[in-house]
């Protein structure tokens, strides 16, 4: 009744092939953003900023970089952490190296310079597949985070290996460092990830992402229809990274301020992206975004519900926190192995037939 | 309708789960769960005890109770985060992250919110210079100081010469473990000993390369700054090459019961630094027996009291409530901010007198803070372990540190940071 495409008439072949076919999708999509532009700037505090909004928004962008590559392309990566960690370190240099630059182009620069080391580790993809490219990948992991720790260069030299993200402003609201306001830079964060989304959305739609997918299915019958492995695997790659890096980028200077590189890029960091890719749904926009979602509020739900409402001591909350979450996935797993994505697309269809099921 | 329902539940939980404004806020971002829990735990409990002792028997400070919202970093920043924006609103007066990670993303931060920042011989050094790191406080001692005392002991028992000497520093590879390298650094040159840099990835449990290192480089000493279950590895690691114990000498951080208890026998004779005493041979601890843990109201499950980190926890919010009532005599209102606090902790000035009417005489060194010494003056003792009578002694008192090395370092990175963050002198 809602969810139909009854009485959306497409005259014109830009009508045709719009990214929501659907009118109802259509409105949802345009209400949404309307929302998170227009109503949560004025309602958004530093607490809902930096538990819930910022990490949400930032993962996202890291879970649809590693669908791109994991869920379209079907190259499992467990090197997200380091691709991060390379964003984040790039952003510092370019910050610190050329103070007048403003903060969009260093991070969409430190994108491109984690895309370029992407291509390098996805090199090895050319030649090995499945479980031994996630080997070469996690090597990418440690390597990387190893590279950070030992050579001074990366961190200007400082006595603790910390980074700190100086100032910086847009229109002269301080959007880094400590005098921010909460909806400057939530701005910031919204309007990267929309436009990334965005342009994710239609990549995967357009030629390349028919080629990725190609790849993911079956490589050799891919190559055998013309699709080039080659280009193919490593515009993956290096499209991955730069979303990747974006996020490493944005986590640094809009969400912690000052990084460490084994604490905040670990291997954990690789396996929390790679499990909010798997729970939202391999090969789905949509998903990269639940599966964030589900990630980073749950957490912050079950603390708040068991200290903050049941008032239980914080150890055995963050104790009962890991038991919960981990089942939670293990259900998700077994119930819907293919995400909250394949649950969304289930409610779509039950309600198109709505409310004649039959 | 199930998921709206549950959708609409979330939302009001989350929105709901910031309590009643109290009187006096003192949050407490603990980490019970995790690697480095171990250290986390009684800490947590020193703190906490202390905090309702002064509740339970003077009623609170100055007649205001202190209530002490918990909340569980893990050692985790993003967490820690999390942690200081949900207490933040509550009216915080203080924090005590027990993290240097997490101290790195607070000052910035709780500088512009107005709130201080104590990192009791943790954190960021430099911030010792509070001409710069205005709401940073890291008194009574530092790393490098700790670095520096540790140099000074080793002088000391070589007769003031360490010349030639060969010296490891076996350190967790983070920001806290990083910090004491270019001390140690000037130092070798100044008293011309070698250093060895053997770093441990976090969390520590992998050191067999290092302590091999150590067995066919033998060093004359190993220093280490670890924490967590990085120690306990470390210490029984060292026996396991037969190091001998004594030449080993951890940070304080490395120097609780549960770094060497599990080496057993093996780590009799191990030294670590402290900045304050030892044992629970104290009478405020008769206080906290009968106030606190008989009244069935100890933090955690008990079993920490008289811990060396339980101690530190104790002595972390005993400096914050002494800074609390200085506050108080200072505006001349029971009920103090965030900013009064701060005003205060810049004059805090601890004596043996004032410790021995907290029934905690000779426990830590006397200090001033003043407008450009936002971290005492650095004393620093040694303590040993003795694995038959389970028990730290100092071996040696409370002395000064290199200040000469230490000052110009300070001044260096605060003035970096400074330069950085485009900060302006303020004293004077």
């Amino acid at each position: 009744m809602f969810y139909r495409e009854a009485g959306d008439f497409k005259t014109t072949y830009a009508d045709d092939s719009q990214t929501f076919p659907i009118k109802f999708d259509r409105y949802r999509y345009w209400a949404v953003l309307a929302f998170a532009f227009l109503v949560v700037p004025f309602i958004i505090n530093d607490y809902w900023l930096n538990a819930v909004v910022l990490p949400f928004l930032i993962y996202s962008v890291a879970a649809i970089g590693l669908n791109i590559l994991t869920g379209y392309c079907g190259q499992v990566s467990l090197g997200s952490g380091g691709f991060m960690a390379v964003g984040a370190y790039a952003c510092y240099k370019f910050m610190t190296s050329f103070p007048g630059m403003d903060i969009f182009s260093v991070i969409l620069l430190s994108g491109f310079v984690t895309a370029a080391v992407g291509i390098l580790f996805g090199l090895p993809s050319l030649r090995i597949k499945g479980f031994y490219l996630a080997v070469a990948t996690l090597a990418a992991q440690f390597f990387l985070v190893w590279l950070f720790n030992k050579v001074p260069w990366f961190y200007n030299y400082s006595a603790s290996g910390q980074i700190n993200a100086p100032e910086r402003t847009v229109f002269g609201y301080a959007v880094t460092g400590a005098e921010t306001h909460a909806w400057a830079v939530y701005l910031v964060a919204l309007i990267f990830v929309v436009v990334l989304a965005v342009i994710a959305r239609n990549l995967t739609r357009g030629s390349l992402g028919r080629k990725w997918m190609a790849i993911r299915d079956m490589d050799i019958a891919a190559e055998i229809i013309g699709v080039n492995p080659m280009t193919a695997k490593l515009s993956a790659f290096a499209i991955s990274s730069f979303y990747v890096g974006v996020s490493g980028a944005m986590f640094f200077v809009l969400y912690l301020g000052a990084v460490e590189v084994g604490e905040a890029f670990g291997i954990g960091k690789s396996f929390i992206i790679l499990f909010m890719v798997i729970i939202g749904g391999l090969g789905s926009i949509f998903g990269s975004f639940a599966g964030a979602a589900f990630m980073v509020l749950m957490p912050v739900l079950l603390k708040n519900v068991m200290v903050g409402q049941l008032g239980w001591a914080t150890d055995l909350a963050a104790h009962f926190e890991f038991v919960i979450v981990g089942g939670l996935i293990i259900v998700f797993l077994i119930l819907e192995p293919h995400g909250l994505a394949q649950l969304w697309r289930l409610a779509k269809e039950k309600l198109r037939l709505w409310p004649f099921p039959h | 309708m199930k998921f709206t329902k549950l959708a609409a539940a979330a939302v009001a939980a989350v929105i709901t789960a910031a309590p009643v404004m109290a009187d006096l806020v003192v949050p407490s971002l603990s980490y019970r769960t995790g690697p480095y829990a171990a250290g986390g735990i009684p800490f947590a409990d020193g703190y906490a005890d202390y905090l309702t002792l002064i509740n339970e028997r003077d009623g609170g400070v100055g007649g205001e109770k202190i209530t002490m919202p918990e909340c569980e970093t893990g050692y985790n920043t993003e967490k820690g985060v999390e942690c200081y924006e949900a207490t933040k609103g509550e009216g915080a007066l203080v924090y005590e992250p027990l993290s240097t990670g997490i101290t790195y993303q607070l000052i910035p931060k709780a500088t512009a919110d107005d709130i201080p920042v104590h990192t009791l011989g943790y954190g960021r050094t430099s911030a010792k210079n509070g001409d710069v790191f205005s709401h940073v406080f890291n008194y009574p001692a530092n790393y490098w100081d700790g670095a520096s005392g540790m140099i000074n002991y080793l002088l000391e028992t070589n007769n003031n010469d360490i010349n030639g000497k060969t010296i490891a520093l076996v350190y967790h590879n983070s920001a806290f473990g990083k910090e004491p390298i270019r001390t140690l650094e000037e130092l070798g040159k100044k008293h011309g000993f070698k250093l060895t840099l053997l770093p441990v990835d976090h969390p520590g449990q992998e050191q067999k390369s290092q302590w091999l290192q150590i067995r066919r480089e033998k060093p004359d000493y190993v220093l280490m700054w670890g924490w967590g279950v990085m120690n306990q590895v470390a210490v029984q690691e060292a026996a396991n090459v037969r190091f001998p114990m004594e030449n080993f000498i951890g940070i304080w951080w490395s120097g609780a019961d549960h770094d060497v208890l599990p080496a057993g026998a093996a780590a009799d004779g191990y030294k670590a630094v402290t900045f304050h005493g030892v044992g629970s041979d104290f009478p405020v601890y008769d206080d906290i027996q009968k106030y606190v843990v008989d009244a069935g109201k100890a933090a955690g499950s008990g079993d920490t009291v008289g811990s060396v980190l339980y101690n530190r926890g104790l002595y972390a919010a005993m400096l914050a409530v002494e800074a609390i009532k200085d506050a108080q005599a200072a505006t001349g209102k029971s009920d103090i901010t965030a900013g009064d606090l701060r005003d205060a902790m810049e004059g805090l000035e601890i004596t043996e007198a004032r410790m021995e009417s907290l029934g905690l005489g000779g426990f830590g060194p006397e200090f001033k803070v003043t407008c450009e010494n936002h971290g005492g003056d650095g004393l620093v003792g040694v303590a040993q372990w003795d694995a038959t009578a389970k028990t730290w002694s100092l071996i040696s008192d409370f002395k000064p540190t290199d200040g000469e090395v230490i000052d110009a370092l300070i001044k260096e990175d605060s003035e970096a940071y400074a330069k950085e963050n485009n900060i302006e002198s303020r004293c004077n």
